[in-house]
This record gives C-alpha cells, structure tokens and sequence, in this order.
C-alpha cells in the first residue's frame, strides 16, 4: 500500500558538510548527535548505537549496560539513502511486529553542502486502535475482519 | 503490525468488543459496564486492562471511581511528539555534523 493513513512526517536540513560526511555522523556517529533524553530503557542513555549494515540494529545502551532495540536497518546506501524501521509504538516499547518507516536521504549540493531530508511514514501503525475504532464504525466488524486479514497478509 | 498488544487482538474477544462498543458510545465505570454484561466486576477489570494495553481506552480518575472512554488520540499525539522531536534531532545532527572533521 501507498496510501498514507496519517500524513508522514517530512523534514529537510542543508547541512554545511561533504555528503560523506553528513551520511557518516548520521549513522556511524549516531550517538553524537542523539538528543539525551530520548531513550526508552530505565537506564539513562549512555549510548546511542547504530549498525552500518543491511539488517543492522540500531539501538541504546543505558549506563547501567542493558541494551534496548529501537530497529533494523531496512536500506544501506552510503552515502545517499537509509531506510530504517522505527519499531517503539506509543508506549515506548519495542515491537519487532511494529514497523514504521524512517527514510533519510542525503543529495551534494555542493562539495561542502547537503541537503538531508527525513522522512517518517506508516505513522498509522501507531495506532490500530483509533483506526481500528474508525472502521468499525464505518463498516461494523465483518468489515475489521477483512482488513485484519488484509494488513496481517501483507505484514512480513 | 502489531499482533499482540494491539486493537484487533483485543478485540478478538465478544466481550472485550462488547465493552468497547459500549464504551464508544459514552464514557462508563466499571461498575456501570458490570451492572449490564453477563460477566462479573472482576472480569470487566480484566477485559479493560487488555483494551487499555491495546491503547483502545484510557482511563481518568473522577472521584472515587475510574472512568474509562475510547482513545482516539493515541496517533496524532504520537505524531505530534515526533514532529517536534525530529526538528531538534536534525538540528542536533546539522551542529554535529558541521563540528566534525572529515576523517
């Protein structure tokens, strides 16, 4: 599906730095830029980790050493593309069952200048509920069974 | 997706459902919803815990009894908090990115 639900959240920065670069603090310096206090162990953040590989975790390390998943890279194209599943639902937990998409694309405008553009999508996810709510009004309950069996036949 | 946790496995029950339909047409105790349902208090509390961990209702204290309704804001909250959470990381990410030395 290509139709957003809830409209993605869409961001763009110019950074003064070569692509490269801006694609390496991204990811490979990730946890320099991290804000501190997001994070969802009972831990305070000690370290913010991201794998620079297809299938890679990203993910924090809290001070006390307890490791909590965020996701999974999905996309490594160093250094112009990532595509990372955001896996924390509104509860701040971890779901390996829960993706939405983070897209992070990187463009040289200039040897010292790239734009980066964000975007996060498949918001709705975060809340079956509401839609679930929604439609059921909508359509009564042999029409959320259908689209149960629709969206679970698509989950991977 | 979701399996666990989420709105269409809470709602896989008759009675959850029943408690929920209830509940989107007004807010109710528990009481209120155990007086009108074949199942005892208890199993109310059971079956609103499980909505509630689905993020299909939330609950507010009004005196002495807890109210519960359904939540429709869970996502545009959800939303709104990575909006503004995403401007401060980017702009954290650009000073970070701009200090750093090629390498």
């Amino acid at each position: 599906m290509t139709t957003h639900l809830v409209e993605p959240i869409r961001k763009e920065i110019v950074v003064e730095a070569p692509i490269e670069r801006a694609f390496r603090v991204f990811t490979d310096n990730l946890d320099s830029w991290w804000p501190r206090g997001h994070h969802i162990g009972k831990a305070p953040l000690q370290r913010a980790v991201l794998e620079p590989e297809l299938g890679g975790r990203w993910y924090e390390i809290g001070d006390d050493g307890s490791e909590c998943n965020w996701g999974k890279v999905l996309a490594w194209d160093p250094p112009r593309r990532l595509l990372l599943a955001w896996q924390i639902d509104a509860q701040w937990q971890y779901d390996a069952k829960l993706i939405t998409e983070l897209e992070v694309t990187f463009t040289a405008q200039g040897a010292q200048r790239t734009l980066v553009e964000l975007e996060h999508r498949n918001l709705e996810r975060f809340g079956e509920a509401a839609a679930a709510l929604r439609e059921m009004m909508d359509r009564g309950w042999s029409g959320i069974v259908g689209i149960y069996a629709e969206t679970a036949g698509q989950a991977q | 997706m979701t399996y666990h946790g989420n709105g269409f496995y809470a709602l896989s029950d008759p009675t959850r459902r029943e408690i929920f339909e209830r509940l989107a047409q007004r807010p109710q105790a528990v009481g209120e919803l155990a007086e009108r349902l074949p199942v005892s208090r208890p199993a109310v509390s059971q079956h609103l815990k499980v909505l509630k961990e689905a993020g299909l209702v939330v609950e507010r204290a009004q005196g002495t009894r807890r109210v519960y309704r359904v939540d429709t804001a869970g996502v545009e909250a959800m939303r709104r908090y990575l909006d503004r959470f995403w401007d401060r990381a980017l702009l954290a990410f650009k000073k970070a990115a701009e200090k750093e030395k090629d390498s």
